[in-house]
């Protein structure tokens, strides 16, 4: 056998990637510096960060004043004046709720958190009863708190007193019931399931309505001296919350196949969304009054939170529509060869994939609603912005970086909000990417 | 004809209550009922309290004396004009502020939209950040920050900031050149228009001879050359009839030459610095939502970086992008009620001043809601018709 000492036996050793393609050197190089084009823009973007971000930052921390009593320690300083936001703070949370009842803000501050943080992490247990608490629960402790409960409730018809009140109430649940039953017997149905529904639902909102008549002692606060923060929260969730349901049954008229319904649908939602929010709101403090039959006056916060939540509830109907539609039609079909009723087949089948679908559309809503509360100063309402606004003119701590900071501070609250709002939902999202994805 | 009849049968034992049809048409006429009586009460109710405040309703008001001023007109208004008249410069100013904003939010928007794309790490971050700051603070903080922070907090018109450009910034606004039209300057804006005809009517014909011959023509530098050439020759030829009304110093504020609000700055900024983060976000999912296949293929049939940009990529990208674009220009359109905050006289400031005046509630949030409704409408129907011309024509 010839010897081919030519020949190689074995695979030749790698060659190691020249050192300009790997590493930090090759990642620079690739990303930044390619072509002459690329490193013009390179160097423009390192400019415009140079000019932008040293002077907040400068701004913000390096010449910001800490501490101090009033604006004696902020004048002259060109930075940001923190210790004004930290003697306003107060004020930019509970606005002019009174100090000493200010636990009672805190306390259902704290009840929100424990209630949402479990909520929100998915592998924690007791989802239902934390469903329950939150829906059921905490509205009715918190507008206790926060209002003082105490709630007069008057007869319409006999007197105005409470007992007359509730032998109405009794009144009109029977007549219900009565209703109830007649229609089922019409049915030559059983009428036990009617009634059961009936009775229970009064039942709840009889003990809704007898624990926020209840005195506990709890000093009234007028919604007058509400402002900052809760105000801005109230709005907020209170929107979230009357929105999404509204926004669902307005998705679902839209979509039905009566006429008049329908029709009455898309009229709701193209007349809101048609319009700015800031003239609902003016039409909800100038005109819902005239509305209403004399001597009926409705809070101003409440007349805005109507405003704000039917305008949320047509934006928010578009998403769900879109979500509505994406649903394939077989799904409904199959629904319905399962012999499910109209609300089975949209509570079960298509509601849980449609509304999966339009979640980032869901919490984009929940943003712009969040951002939008803002509007309620110009109305006259002292959300967390109107607080700041008006502490301006405070002789005490006015000084040239007084707005700024100012300004920087509620930014950075309002962004935080947000921003967590777009962080969670891309969460949720991808961990309810179920079956779409391959 | 056995299995129908009994079907029949089946369904006259089931109870008319569970016909969804009778249902449907129960549950439709208790929605009109219901909806009825509601606006039964809304307007006896309305009557009766208007009564009661002694107002008239009626639109008589409309020709009354306003007795206030307007900061910014592009009609003529004075105190003397009637509320009416003032109603038309806020609707006026409402559309300046609108088509301003439109314009430099969407060359701002795709600028950082393109950026967020770009494979240049840098400039691709700062897209990013510029889209995650703005659009998650809330546009009425934005518009404080410029007026009141900002614009507000400029020096006074005595230490105003001189621009380049005779152009000097201060507290009462920007003041900047004026050019005046004397007469014969009417020639070059017949030059202008006949350039732009020009145009259109060479690029026709620049199509038909790519189509017939496969030659192209250089379209862009004729145009340029036209858009500025014709004028010039016309400017030349009457000798230049354009004088220029330079801002002067007098007292205390400038006089003469072109002004502009710190109002109108404010808002326009933050309007389109806002909305810009929206729409770059909709330009990126546009482009990206293109797929690279139809890179790859233009690429294979020999078309270079920039007519694969311009034939292949952005024509379908547009489709992606018209429409959420169309409802972020309803929205800078919707947004710009927010002047009211700042008191840039748009049409909901000026008509909340004659509110206030007047206490014609429902006739001025009537005239606010039928003004931004038709806004709307009409910008849904150009959309509308826009999308079927640019709609994908499958065979």
């Amino acid at each position: 056998m010839t010897d081919y000492a030519y020949v190689r036996t074995e695979m030749a050793q790698e060659a190691p990637p020249p050192a300009s393609e790997v590493g930090v050197f090759g990642w620079v190089r690739k990303n930044l510096f390619s072509s002459w084009i690329n490193t013009v823009l390179t160097l423009i973007g390192i400019y415009l960060i140079w000019i932008i971000v040293p002077p907040i930052i400068e701004f913000a921390f390096v010449n910001a004043v800490w501490t101090g009593e009033n604006r004696e320690a902020c004048v002259g300083v060109h930075g940001a004046c923190w210790a004004y936001v930290d003697a306003y703070l107060p004020q930019f949370i509970y606005g002019r709720y009174p100090a000493d009842e200010r636990w009672r803000v805190d306390l259902v501050f704290f009840l929100f958190a424990i209630g949402l943080i479990p909520m929100l992490i998915p592998s924690v247990p007791f989802k239902r009863e934390n469903i329950i608490y939150m829906l059921a629960v905490f509205p009715v402790v918190a507008f206790i708190l926060l209002t003082g409960g105490d709630f007069e409730l008057s007869g319409f018809v006999f007197s105005d007193s409470t007992a007359a009140f509730w032998i109405e109430y009794l009144i009109l649940t029977i007549v219900l019931a009565a209703l109830v039953y007649a229609m089922a017997r019409a049915g030559e149905n059983d009428p036990r399931p009617g009634l059961i529904t009936v009775v229970a639902i009064m039942a709840a909102i009889a003990i809704v309505l007898g624990v926020v008549s209840i005195d506990f002692g709890l000093e009234d606060v007028e919604t007058d001296v509400w402002g900052g923060l809760l105000v801005t929260l109230v709005i907020a969730i209170t929107g979230i919350a009357a929105s999404l349901p509204l926004g669902i049954a307005f998705a679902l008229g839209r979509r039905s196949k009566l006429p008049i319904i329908r029709l009455v649908s898309i009229i709701f939602i193209e007349f809101w969304r048609g319009v700015p929010l800031i003239t609902v709101l003016f039409m909800s403090s100038v005109m819902l009054p005239l509305f209403l039959p004399e001597g009926v006056t409705f809070d101003k916060l409440l007349r805005a939170l109507i405003g704000v939540a039917l305008f949320a509830a047509a934006y928010m109907a578009e998403v769900v529509r879109g979500g509505l539609q994406a649903i394939p039609k077989g799904q409904y079909e199959g629904a319905q060869a399962l012999g499910l009723s109209y609300w089975q087949m949209m509570g079960l089948i298509v509601l849980p994939q449609a509304l999966k679908l339009v979640i980032p559309g869901i919490v984009n809503t929940f943003i712009g609603l969040f951002k939008d509360t803002t509007l309620v100063l110009i109305i006259g309402l002292f959300d967390l912005l109107g607080m700041v606004q008006s502490s301006f003119t405070d002789p005490n701590w006015s000084t040239p970086t007084q707005s700024h900071t100012g300004y920087m501070f509620a930014a950075v609250v309002f962004w935080v909000f947000c921003f967590g709002m777009s962080r969670y939902s891309i969460y949720m999202e991808n961990r309810l990417h179920t079956g779409h994805r391959r | 004809m056995a299995v129908q009849d009994t079907m029949g049968a089946e369904s006259a034992r089931a109870s008319v209550f569970y016909d969804p049809k009778v249902r449907g048409i129960f549950f439709q006429i208790l929605l009109i009922a219901l909806l009825v009586f509601f606006g039964y009460q809304i307007v006896t109710n309305t009557i009766a309290n208007l009564e009661r405040q002694n107002i008239a309703s009626g639109f008589q008001f409309l020709n009354t004396t306003a007795g206030f001023s307007i900061i910014q007109s592009l009609i003529e208004y004075s105190e003397e004009s009637s509320y009416g008249t003032g109603l038309i410069v806020g609707f006026l100013n409402t559309l300046l502020i609108a088509f301003i904003g439109i314009i430099l939010a969407t060359v701002l928007g795709f600028i950082i939209g393109i950026a967020r794309l770009s494979p240049n790490w840098v400039i691709s971050r700062i897209a990013y950040v510029y889209i995650e700051i703005i659009r998650n603070i809330p546009l009425l903080l934005q518009i404080f920050f410029w007026y009141f922070a900002v614009l507000r907090a400029v020096p006074n018109p005595r230490n105003s900031v001189e621009l380049p450009g005779d152009i000097f910034l201060n507290n009462r606004g920007i003041f900047a050149p004026k050019p005046i039209f004397e007469s014969g300057s009417g020639l070059a804006g017949i030059a202008l228009l006949v350039a732009i005809a020009a145009i259109f009517f060479i690029r026709h014909w620049a199509h038909k001879r790519q189509e017939a011959t496969g030659q192209q023509f250089p379209i862009l530098w004729t145009a340029i050359g036209l858009l500025i050439g014709l004028p010039l020759i016309a400017l030349i030829v009457t000798g230049f009839p354009i004088g220029v009304d330079y801002p002067e110093l007098k007292g205390f504020n400038f006089v003469g030459g072109l002004k502009v609000t710190p109002e109108f700055m404010a808002l326009l900024l933050a309007l389109a610095i806002y909305t810009a983060a929206f729409i770059a976000e909709i330009v990126r999912a546009g482009i990206l939502a293109v797929s690279h296949g139809q890179t790859e293929a233009s690429h294979a049939l020999g078309l270079r970086q920039g007519p694969t940009l311009r034939l292949v990529i952005i024509p379908q990208a547009m489709r992606v992008i018209i429409p959420p674009l169309t409802s972020q220009y309803l929205n800078l359109t919707k947004n710009s009620s927010l002047a009211v905050a700042i008191a840039y006289p748009d049409l909901v400031s000026v008509g909340g001043t004659i509110l206030n005046q007047t206490g014609q509630a429902i006739e001025i949030i009537g005239i606010w809601m039928v003004v931004y409704l038709s806004l709307s409408l009409l910008t849904s129907a150009f959309m509308n018709w826009y999308n079927q011309r640019m709609a994908l024509v499958e065979r």
